[in-house]
C-alpha cells in the first residue's frame, strides 16, 4: 500500500496526473512513502547510534587501550598483551580477583537463602505482608554510597555494634573485623546481602505467587507435607527464578564499586579491593590507563560470560512462546 | 463445628510463632541501619562520642543536618550539601525525562512496526543494561572533554541518557508487547499515521509503565556515583559524590553526626518516591527478571 | 469402593451460607455428578468431600465413616483437577509414583502399578515425558493415571473436561466413562456441562444457589425435572415452559388450554393425580413441553403459526409461539416451513405440570 496518510486526494489530481505534471507527483508521492515507511527506523536510528557509540565502540576504544601502551594519556600504539601481563602480575589485581569470588560467592549463596527464607515466610498468608515487603526491599531504593556510610559506622568497633554489646555487658565482645585485613571483605558481604536481600525476595515471591494453587492441593491429597512439598515441587518450580537471581547478583557482584568505597575505601589498606576499584584507581589516580583498561575487559568478559548465555535463553524462550 | 484436629492445632501455632518471630527478627535487622543514621543525626557530638550508635538520642538536636546542609566542607568549599543536591536535581530531572521519552518510542517501534532483525536490536538494546560501566569510562571521558562537556552537568545529563535508554527501552518495549496489535491496525485504517499512534493511543495506555520507567530511572541516577565521581568534579559534582567525599576525608574530629545527616539527606529523595510509589518500584525491579 | 452419605451440610464464609443444608447419598459403585452453573456450590462440595475445606455443619461419611475431622490423605480418596495440577518439574512416570513414594510403596510395585496403569490409559509411550512436552488430552490421562494408582475408594472429579476441545472432550468423556465400568469405584464428578451428566452419570444432582434443586437418575431428571430450572438446565434445546390453565376435563382426566395466536388450544390426557386435578381446577399452571414431543399431525393438533425453522440435519428446529412465549419444536426435516400454518400434536403423556407460583413439579 503507498502509504499515504487518509483519502485526501482531491478528483482534480487525476486530471493534472493525466496532464503531464504526472511525473514530478510521482516522485514527490514515492518520496513521501519511502520516508513513512521508513520512519519506525528513521526514529530508532538516533538511539540506536547513541548505544551503538556508547557501547560497543567504546567497548572497543577501551580494547585498544588496553593494547596499547598508554599511562597517563591514551597513546593508539599496539603493545599486545603486554598490559594484561601486567595486570596478571600485580599483587593489587591478584587481591581484587581472590576478594571478588570470595565476595560473589558469599554474597550469592547468603542472599539467596535469606530472599528465599523471606519469601516463603511471606507466602503463608501473613498479616502486614505488605508492610513487611517494603520494609525488606527499601534498601535497594538507597545509594550504595549511602548504604557505606551507615554500616561503615554500625560495623566500627568502638562506636557500633561492638561498643553497644561491651556497653551491655559482655566486656569480651570483639567485632573489629573492619579493621582487620583478611576479615574486612566480609563485612562489605554484610553491608551488600542487607542491601539486595529484598530484590531477591521479590522476585522468589513472584515466582512462589505464579504457582498453581491445585498442584499444592494434589499434593496434599497424596499425602505429602509441607516441608515435602515445598522441597520436592516447590523450589525446584522456582528454577527459572534461581537462575535470574543468581545473574542479576553475580551482576551487582561485579560491579560493586560504590559501596566498597564508601565502606572501606577498599582498605584497610587494598585488603577489600575489588576488580571496580582497581580499575578506577589505576585509570584516574595511578596513571596506569593502559592497566586500567586491561582490568575493565576482565570485566566486561566476565559479565559477558554471565549475561550473554542468560539472555540469549530468555529471549529464546520468548520467541518459542515459553 | 468447624473442625477441631488438635494436634494439627499446636503445630499449626507454633508454625505462626516461627513464621512471625522470623519476619520481626529480620525486620528489624533492616530497619536498624535507617534507624542508626536517623537517631545519629539527630545526636550532638559530645553525646555521640559519649554513648554509643544504636540508643536513642538524649537531646534531639537537628544542628548535625544544619551542618550538613549549610557548612559542610566538601573539598575547599564549605558550603554544604546544598550546591550539590540542587546539582543532583538539575541532573536528575532531564535525564529521567530524557530517557523515559526515548525508551517509549523505542519500545513502540520495536513491537508495533517490526521490522527484520528487531529482535537482533533489542538484544543488542538489552547488553546494554548489563554494561559494567568500567568498560566505557575512558572513552566517555574522551568524548564529553571533545564535546566540551567535560566536568559539566550537562555532560552527566548525556550520559545518563544514553545508558538509561537501555533500561526505559526494555520497560517500554516489554509493556507495549502486551497491547493488542489490532489496536494500532485500526489506528491505521482510521489513517492515523505513526506519531499519532503514539501520542493519541499507546502512551494513554502506557501510564503505569511511564511510572515505573520514571521511578526506575530516578532512583538509578540519583543514587549513581561512578559517573558522577568520573566525569566531575568539585562544583558540578551531583550529591553522593559530594556525600563520599563529607564521609572518607577527615579533618580533626570526625563528625559522626554531620555524616550521617548527609546521608540521609542523600538518601531522602529516592526514599520518599520508595515510600509513596513503590509498588511501581517492585514492577521496576521484577520487569526484567521474571519473564511471564 | 465405597459409599458416600452426604448429610446436612452447610458451608458458611462469614455471613454467607455458600452450601445450604445439603443431603445427598450414593451406593457403592455409583457415578454421582453435580451438575449447576459457576457459583452453584458444586465445587465447594466436592473440596468438602475431599477435605480441601472444613465443613461448617452436617456429616460426610465415606463408607459408613465419619470423615470430617479427618485430613485428605487420610480419606482414602484421589482426585482430577479442571487444570490436571501435574508436577511440572517432573516426569510422567514420576508424577505416577510421588504419591506411592509418600506411602513407602516399594519400587518393584511402584513399577507395576505405574506399567497397569499406563496400559489402562493408553500412555505407556509417554510415561518418560514431562507435562509440558504433553497435550491437553494427555495430561488428563496422567492424572487420571495419577489417581487410579493409589486406588482410593473414591475418585473426585473437579470439572475434568472443562480445558479440553469440544471434540478431546467427547473422547476423554468415554475414556472416563470406560474407566468407570473398569474399576467400579464410586465417582463424584463436578460439571456444568449437562451433556456430561446425562451421558456419565448415574445419579444426578442438579444445584443452584448452593441447594440440590433434583437428586435422582438421568433419566428422571430428564423426564420429570422437579422444577423449571431443572427442567430447562438439562437436555438441549431446552424444555419449553408455557402458561396454561388447568382444568378437570368430562372424563375427569386434566385438561390443559392454552392460547394460540388462533385463539385458544386444549391438550388432553395430561397424566396428573386425581387429587391434584380437584385441587389446581381452573388455576394457572406452567406446562413443561419437550422439543421431540412435538410432532406434526393431520388437523386435530395445535393450531401453529410457524415463525422461524432452524435445519440440524437430522431435525429440523420450528419456532413458534404458544401463551405469549417462544417455543421450539423438533421436527423431521423439511416438515414445515416459515410463515406455515401447521398442526402439531403434543404427546401429553411426556407432559409435566409444574405450580405456576412455586415453579416445582406437581405430583
Amino acid at each position: 500500500m503507498d502509504g499515504l496518510p487518509g483519502p485526501r486526494v482531491p478528483a482534480d489530481r487525476t486530471e493534472i496526473l493525466a496532464n503531464g505534471h504526472g511525473d514530478q507527483m510521482r516522485k514527490h508521492r514515492s518520496f513521501k512513502a519511502l520516508l513513512t515507511a521508513q520512519l519506525p527506523k528513521l526514529v530508532l536510528s538516533p538511539s540506536l547510534i547513541a548505544v551503538f557509540v556508547g557501547v560497543y565502540l567504546f567497548i572497543c576504544w577501551t580494547a585498544a587501550i588496553s593494547f596499547s601502551s598508554s599511562k597517563m594519556v591514551p597513546k593508539f600504539d599496539f603493545v599486545g598483551l603486554e598490559q594484561y601481563v601486567r595486570l596478571w602480575s600485580t599483587p593489587r589485581w591478584i587481591t581484587a580477583v581472590e576478594n571478588l569470588f570470595v565476595f560473589t560467592m558469599l554474597f550469592l549463596a547468603i542472599t539467596i537463602a535469606l530472599g528465599l527464607f523471606i519469601a516463603i515466610l511471606l507466602d503463608q498468608r501473613v498479616r502486614a505482608e505488605g508492610v513487611l515487603r517494603a520494609i525488606y526491599l527499601y534498601p535497594m531504593a538507597l545509594s550504595f554510597i549511602v548504604t557505606g556510610t551507615a554500616w561503615k559506622w554500625i560495623l566500627n568497633p568502638s562506636l557500633g555494634v561492638q561498643k553497644v554489646v561491651n556497653d551491655l555487658g559482655w566486656q569480651g565482645f570483639v567485632f573489629d573485623w573492619i579493621t582487620r585485613p583478611e576479615f574486612a571483605i566480609y563485612c562489605v558481604v554484610i553491608a551488600a546481602v542487607w542491601q539486595s536481600t529484598g530484590f531477591a525476595m521479590a522476585i522468589f515471591l513472584a515466582g512462589l505467587r505464579g504457582i498453581d494453587n491445585s498442584i499444592i492441593k494434589a499434593a496434599q491429597i497424596e499425602g505429602a507435607g509441607m516441608a515435602r512439598i515445598y522441597l520436592s515441587i516447590i523450589v525446584p518450580m522456582l528454577r527459572p527464578a534461581f537462575l535470574s537471581v543468581i545473574v542479576l547478583l553475580s551482576y551487582i557482584s561485579i560491579k560493586s564499586f560504590d559501596l566498597v568505597l564508601a565502606l572501606t575505601n577498599a582498605g584497610p589498606g587494598s585488603a577489600t579491593e575489588m576488580p571496580s576499584t582497581f580499575m578506577f584507581s589505576a585509570t584516574f589516580r595511578r596513571n596506569q590507563m593502559g592497566v586500567g583498561a586491561a582490568s575493565a575487559m576482565m570485566m566486561l568478559m566476565t559479565v559477558a560470560a554471565i549475561i550473554i548465555p542468560y539472555l540469549y535463553s530468555e529471549l529464546k524462550e520468548d520467541r518459542d512462546g515459553h | 463445628m468447624a473442625t477441631d484436629r488438635q494436634p494439627g492445632r499446636r503445630s499449626h501455632m507454633i508454625g505462626r510463632v516461627f513464621i512471625y518471630g522470623s519476619l520481626l527478627g529480620l525486620a528489624a535487622f533492616y530497619l536498624m541501619p535507617l534507624w542508626v543514621m536517623v537517631a545519629t543525626s539527630l545526636k550532638s557530638l559530645d553525646e555521640i562520642y559519649a554513648g554509643s550508635f544504636i540508643g536513642v538520642p538524649e537531646k534531639v538536636t537537628f544542628e548535625a543536618w544544619v551542618k550538613a546542609w549549610g557548612t559542610a566542607c566538601i573539598g575547599t568549599k564549605c558550603d554544604g550539601l546544598k550546591p550539590y543536591f540542587v546539582n543532583s536535581l538539575v541532573m536528575v530531572i532531564p535525564a529521567v525525562v530524557l530517557s523515559s521519552g526515548i525508551g517509549a518510542i523505542n519500545g513502540y517501534v520495536l513491537t508495533k512496526w517490526r521490522f527484520k532483525g528487531a529482535n537482533v536490536v533489542f538484544g543488542l538494546l538489552l547488553f546494554g543494561c548489563f554494561l559494567p560501566f568500567q568498560a566505557v569510562l575512558l572513552p566517555m571521558a574522551q568524548i564529553l572533554g571533545w564535546l566540551g562537556l567535560a566536568g559539566t552537568i550537562p555532560g552527566l545529563v548525556l550520559v545518563h541518557t544514553v545508558y538509561g535508554i537501555a533500561f526505559t527501552t526494555l520497560f517500554f518495549r516489554n509493556y507495549f508487547v502486551t497491547i493488542p496489535d489490532e489496536l494500532t491496525k485500526a489506528a491505521q485504517i482510521d489513517g492515523a499515521g505513526f506519531f499519532r499512534i503514539f501520542f493519541s493511543i499507546m502512551l494513554p495506555a502506557a501510564l503505569p509503565i511511564i511510572v515505573v520507567s520514571c521511578i526506575w530511572q530516578f532512583t538509578q541516577i540519583w543514587n549513581d556515583f561512578l559517573f558522577g565521581v568520573s566525569f566531575t568534579a568539585g562544583d558540578s559534582s551531583p550529591v553522593t559524590v559530594a556525600l563520599n567525599n563529607i564521609v572518607n576525608v577527615t579533618m580533626g574530629r570526625k563528625q559522626y553526626n554531620v555524616d550521617m545527616a548527609s546521608a540521609m539527606i542523600a538518601a531522602i529523595p529516592t526514599l520518599v518516591v520508595y515510600v509513596v510509589a513503590g509498588r511501581y518500584f517492585v514492577r521496576g525491579l521484577t520487569a526484567g527478571a521474571v519473564k511471564g | 469402593m465405597a459409599t458416600l452419605e452426604i448429610e446436612r451440610v452447610r458451608k458458611t464464609y462469614g455471613n454467607i451460607d455458600v452450601l445450604k443444608e445439603v443431603s445427598i447419598s450414593v451406593g457403592d459403585g455409583d457415578f454421582l455428578v453435580l451438575l449447576g452453573p459457576s457459583g452453584c456450590g458444586k465445587s465447594t462440595l466436592l473440596n468438602m468431600i475431599a477435605g480441601l475445606e472444613d465443613i461448617s455443619s452436617g456429616e460426610v461419611r465415606i463408607g459408613g465413616e465419619v470423615v470430617n475431622d479427618r485430613s485428605p490423605k487420610d480419606r482414602d480418596i484421589a482426585m482430577v483437577f479442571q487444570s490436571y495440577a501435574l508436577y511440572p518439574t517432573m516426569t510422567v512416570r514420576q508424577n505416577i509414583e510421588f504419591g506411592m513414594k509418600i506411602r513407602g510403596v516399594p519400587p518393584a510395585e511402584r513399577a507395576k502399578a505405574t506399567q497397569a496403569a499406563a496400559e489402562m490409559l493408553q500412555m505407556g509411550h509417554l510415561l518418560d515425558r514431562r507435562p509440558s512436552q504433553l497435550s491437553g488430552g494427555q495430561r488428563q490421562r496422567v492424572a487420571m493415571g495419577r489417581a487410579v494408582v493409589r486406588e482410593p475408594k473414591l475418585f473426585l472429579f473437579d470439572e475434568p473436561l472443562s480445558n479440553l476441545d469440544a471434540k478431546l472432550r467427547v473422547d476423554m468423556r468415554t475414556e472416563i466413562k470406560r474407566l468407570h465400568q473398569r474399576l467400579g469405584t464410586t465417582i463424584v464428578y463436578v460439571t456444568h456441562d449437562q451433556i456430561e451428566a446425562m451421558t456419565l452419570a448415574t445419579r444426578i444432582a442438579v444445584m443452584k444457589d448452593g441447594i440440590v434443586q433434583h437428586f435422582g437418575p438421568p433419566q428422571e431428571v430428564y423426564d420429570r425435572p422437579a422444577n423449571t430450572y431443572v427442567a430447562r438446565f438439562v437436555g438441549s434445546p431446552a424444555m419449553n415452559i408455557v402458561s396454561a390453565t388447568l382444568h378437570m376435563g368430562a372424563d375427569g382426566g386434566a385438561e390443559a388450554t392454552v392460547s394460540m395466536p388462533g385463539g385458544e388450544a386444549r391438550i388432553t390426557g395430561i397424566p396428573l393425580s386425581a387429587a391434584t386435578i380437584k385441587g389446581y381446577h381452573g388455576q394457572k399452571v406452567l406446562l413443561g413441553i419437550r422439543p421431540e414431543h412435538f410432532s406434526l399431525a393431520a388437523e386435530t393438533g395445535l393450531p401453529v403459526l410457524i415463525d422461524v425453522v432452524e435445519p440440524t440435519g437430522p431435525d429440523t428446529l420450528a419456532v413458534f409461539t404458544m401463551s405469549g412465549t417462544e417455543v421450539i419444536a423438533r421436527l423431521e426435516p423439511f416438515a414445515a416451513a416459515a410463515g406455515d400454518r401447521v398442526s402439531l400434536a403434543v404427546k401429553a403423556d411426556k407432559v409435566v405440570v409444574f405450580d405456576a407460583a412455586t415453579e416445582t413439579r406437581l405430583d
